[in-house]
């Protein structure tokens, strides 16, 4: 079968604006993933389409298995069973650089920066770019100023403000400005999906309103963004669907306009069921 | 209205800095600045104690002392940055040496064979001490503690506890004892060849991918893998660098002691971690310029040749390298507190 069926949709409660976007094949999609751990069922027969250009925020309580899930998504877990495709064709990733080489990039809770190196040096660690000519491909000389300027530029489409020396430490950096360093390497390289997890636990009103801003920049940057977060307001507001995980299952697709906070947080714990 | 506040508000953290933490903030930036004034204060110090000490000779012979220590607080500096430690550089340097030195005088081996193979076997055993930190994960102050025994009892068992002279050595073994005169001013080749070694090793951390991994696996190991870095095989890399510079720098001892002794050089581990801190590099890994290393060996080696040439009772140089040491680690401390 080359084509999937896509998922229904809650359509009725997508903007028009917005419809367009659904329109298109998804570029990421999985299928029946199951995985378990010993005994205890991760994921039992999950689905999920993402489509360029939205924002899908992954809800859900403790366990539910929302990091799961996006641990499958990113090549962190292998599931036992069930199907991921990429723009249409079937996907299998191994080590979480099999799914970085495919085009999807993960900003990591724990940020994964390096706070003693500068942040052209972060944006760059693992994909650093050599000099030209034989004091890059003899004498292995990273192009420095090359990178430097590049990733000013990424930070730079991102309208990120606060940061303007790419040579500075990132341990001199405030936890918002470092978070901004992990999205701008994600939206740098991540030509297809950036999945962040958690991006606004460890920040204030002020940087998480920063953050928040840079992912809707991903997004009309024509990306598509997975964002799982506790943060109820931070999901209705940047979110265009959110997936309810529950006990390892999904539980439902709302959109912000279909229900508001309560209803969802109802649904995620199991106090109301989605029906329709 | 973010774009002014922001800088305003950057303009206003500018203006807020003392002297103290702009002193701070330079640090951070090139921690080799304190240890490169220590060193001239020394210098001055001891050019004023006595007329002997900044003579064309002296200083020849300072650098002769130097450079073994140095050479070995090169590989200590890699291991070091990667928040490890390494107790076996002196037993591996005498390993090698005595294995060059033995295969030379008793098994009639010609010299340039037996030199790779003692510098190929100070490689493997840098290679052990890597496969067990990465492979068995034990921590590197417990695996080089086993293998400074080890090696130390290997190369005694192998010598039979005695020396080599060099007058029964082929000339490559000795060949970096050798040198040249600039006037009373003598460099061996040994010396250069140690130079060299800090060239070649600075361009690698300061200038290539592998040098950037081994600050980031030193300052984060996790964060570092999740971006992509081969962390354990970083960490592989370095202790086995490491081992191949300890082994030059058994061929640089032969040539400096003009004997290869099982018992030479008996302070070579504590004096190589001395180097590496006193010049700025952080025992937590991710910090450290190869530069301060240098600077940090030619502070060691200062003190020793000065009070000995003073005069002093050269219990006063140990208290000064300790009292040194916990200053360095100190101002390591206060000036990751930075704050931008």
């Amino acid at each position: 079968m080359s084509t999937m069926e896509k998922l229904p949709l809650a359509v009725d409660h997508i903007p028009e604006a917005k419809r367009h976007i659904y329109d298109a094949e998804p570029v990421l999609s999985a299928r029946e993933l199951v995985i378990t751990f010993g005994r205890v069922v991760g994921l039992d027969g999950v689905n999920l389409d993402l489509y360029k250009g939205e924002v899908l925020a992954v809800i859900g309580d403790n366990g539910a298995g929302k990091s799961t899930l996006i641990k499958c998504l990113t090549g962190a877990y292998v599931p036992d069973s069930g199907s991921i495709r990429l723009e249409g064709s079937p996907v299998t990733f191994r080590r979480p650089q099999d799914a970085r080489e495919a085009g999807i990039e993960t900003v990591y809770q724990q940020l994964a920066v390096i706070p003693a190196l500068d942040i052209a040096s972060n944006l760059y660690l693992g994909r650093e770019t050599r000099r030209k000519g034989v004091l890059g491909s003899v004498f292995r000389m990273l192009d420095k100023g090359g990178m430097e300027r590049e990733a000013g530029q990424s930070v730079q489409d991102l309208g990120i403000q606060t940061i303007q020396n790419m040579g500075q430490a990132v341990e001199t950096l405030s936890g918002g400005q470092r978070q901004a360093v992990a999205v701008a390497r994600a939206a740098a390289f991540g030509s297809k999906v950036v999945v962040l997890d958690e991006p606004t636990a460890a920040l204030g009103v002020k940087e998480s309103g920063m953050v928040l801003d840079m992912v809707k920049q991903l997004r009309d940057n024509g990306l598509a963004v997975i964002l799982i977060s506790h943060n109820m307001p931070h999901v209705w507001d940047v979110a265009d669907r959110i997936h309810i995980q529950r006990l390892g299952g999904c539980a439902g697709v709302i959109t912000p306009q279909s229900h508001d906070m309560g209803e969802g947080v109802a649904i995620m714990t199991g106090a109301k069921t989605l029906s329709g | 209205m973010t774009a002014s506040g922001s800088a305003a508000a950057a303009e206003f953290a500018r203006r807020r800095q003392s002297p103290v933490q702009q002193l701070q903030n330079h640090l951070h930036k090139r921690p080799w600045l304190s240890p490169l004034l220590l060193l001239f204060i020394t210098f001055v110090a001891f050019f004023i104690a006595t007329p002997l000490f900044l003579t064309a000779g002296a200083m020849g012979t300072l650098l002769q002392q130097t450079a073994i220590v140095a050479a070995l607080a090169v590989g200590q500096t890699l291991v070091i940055l990667t928040a490890g430690i390494d107790l076996s550089v002196g037993a591996i340097m005498i390993l090698s040496m005595m294995v060059m030195a033995s295969l030379a005088k008793d098994g009639g081996m010609p010299g340039l064979l037996a030199l790779l193979i003692g510098i190929a076997l100070a490689t493997l055993a840098g290679l052990l001490n890597g496969l067990l930190v990465t492979r068995i994960n034990l921590p590197p102050f417990i695996v080089t503690l086993g293998t400074l025994s080890i090696f130390t009892a290997i190369a005694l068992l192998y010598s039979g506890g005695s020396s080599i002279q060099a007058e029964h050595l082929p000339r490559i073994l000795n060949f970096l004892g050798e040198g040249f005169g600039i006037g009373a001013f003598r460099l061996t080749w040994g010396i250069v060849v140690v130079v060299l070694i800090y060239a070649v090793m600075a361009f690698v951390l300061s200038q290539t991918a592998w040098g950037r991994y081994v600050y980031a696996v030193g300052d984060d190991a996790e964060s570092a893998r999740l971006s992509g870095v081969p962390s354990k095989r970083i960490l592989l890399a370095v202790y086995t660098v490491a081992g191949l510079i300890y082994g030059i720098a058994g061929w640089v001892l032969i040539g400096r002691a003009g004997s290869a002794t099982p018992n030479a050089v008996p302070t070579a581990n504590l004096d190589s971690i001395t180097a590496v801190v006193i010049g700025g590099t952080s025992l937590f890994g991710g910090r450290g310029r190869l530069i301060g290393t240098l600077i940090g060996a030619l502070i060691v080696q200062t003190f020793d040749f000065g009070l000995s040439l003073i005069g002093v009772n050269q219990q006063w140089r140990v208290l000064a390298i300790g009292v040194l040491i916990v200053v360095a680690v100190a101002v390591d401390q206060w000036i990751r507190k930075v704050k931008s």
